[in-house]
């Protein structure tokens, strides 16, 4: 109980730190470091609180994808960072202001639990007990069969993802040469070697 | 509850000694060497010559194309692990509904395919 909850606040305490560090370090790509830093210290939160297959997908799909995907949206862009700095204090009504709405709604969440603590129970497939059954197996239980009009449309929203990056992204260089293997292969030897007969003191 | 996290006991063993060598590492390298820099000696270099510019240069924007057709099929991935472990349960219903998804997401695969956005020019 006591690793629990030593470990509970280390990784709770490093995730904040992580976080303040996100958007208070100067370099953009420091800033994208401590982001897979506080990634990490939630994927431990996630697990102490037996979560371990969110925790996973949190490790295996933030930290292995969206941080680097954020990694080459920060250098692929082309600003200087210092300026973009001048104009910290200038957002920062915005910035808390979003951050107030946030804190709002989860006010709001966990005041539902107090008010009525039997709501959890009216969820049409309430959490299984941790012991009972990991919650891999309760979620793959229940979102193939019961949600499966989700599951399509989480795979139809994936579709379209791939392709507006296609359409965003993807230009065609003109002159490029590129290797074509069965091309390669069908070329004979009659296309490509001549044999000329040169007398002798005279060129070609 | 706490079976399950007594599995994860030696990840957080192994978190603490990966966090001690590296401390320990760095922090004797801090204390015991002799430390006496000079802006020659801390000052990035090349192998002998001048830097030629900033480490900083603006990546290709095909970079970006890669990173989001992995995170889609990293997600596509992710729905399977569930799947796979409750394939017994979930009968021929779960299995089909899988199927489809990955048809979806094929549909996706061959247009990319033919689309050229997986050739590297």
């Amino acid at each position: 109980m006591f690793v629990q909850a030593l470990a509970f606040y280390l990784f709770a305490a490093v995730a904040i730190a992580a976080g303040v560090m996100v958007i208070s370090s100067r370099n953009p790509v420091h800033s994208v470091l401590f982001l897979i830093l506080a990634f990490f210290n939630a994927a431990g939160l996630f697990i102490l609180m037996g979560a371990e297959f969110l925790a996973m997908i949190l490790v295996v799909v933030y930290v292995g994808a969206v941080a680097v995907l954020f990694l080459f949206v920060v250098m692929m862009l082309d600003i200087n960072f210092v300026e973009l700095r001048q104009g910290f204090l200038q957002y920062l009504p915005f910035g808390a202001l979003v951050a107030l709405a946030l804190l709002a709604e989860l006010a709001l969440v966990l005041g539902t639990w107090l008010v009525s603590p039997e709501a959890s129970a009216l969820s049409r497939a309430p959490t299984p007990p941790a012991d009972q059954i990991t919650n891999t197996h309760a979620l793959g239980a229940v979102i193939y069969t019961d949600y499966i009009y989700l599951f399509q449309a989480a795979g139809i929203i994936l579709l379209i993802s791939m392709i507006g990056a296609i359409v965003l992204t993807l230009r065609q260089r003109e002159g490029v040469r590129r290797q074509s293997v069965p091309r390669q292969i069908a070329r004979r030897r009659e296309e490509a070697v001549e044999l000329k007969k040169v007398p002798t003191r005279s060129g070609i | 509850m706490n079976a399950l996290l007594i599995e994860y006991w030696p990840i957080l063993l192994f978190l603490g000694i990966a966090l001690g060598v590296s401390a320990s590492a760095v922090g004797a390298s801090l204390l015991l060497a002799r430390q006496n820099p000079d802006s020659e000696k801390v000052s990035p270099y090349e192998c002998g010559f001048e830097a030629f510019g900033d480490a900083r240069r603006q990546f290709d924007v095909r970079f970006y194309l890669v990173a989001i057709l992995f995170i889609i099929f990293d997600l596509e991935v992710a729905f399977l692990f569930p799947w796979a472990i409750t394939l017994g349960e979930i009968g021929v219903f779960g299995f089909w509904s899988m199927v489809v998804f990955l048809a979806i997401l094929t549909v996706g695969f061959i247009y990319e395919w033919r689309k050229g956005a997986l050739e590297w020019e």
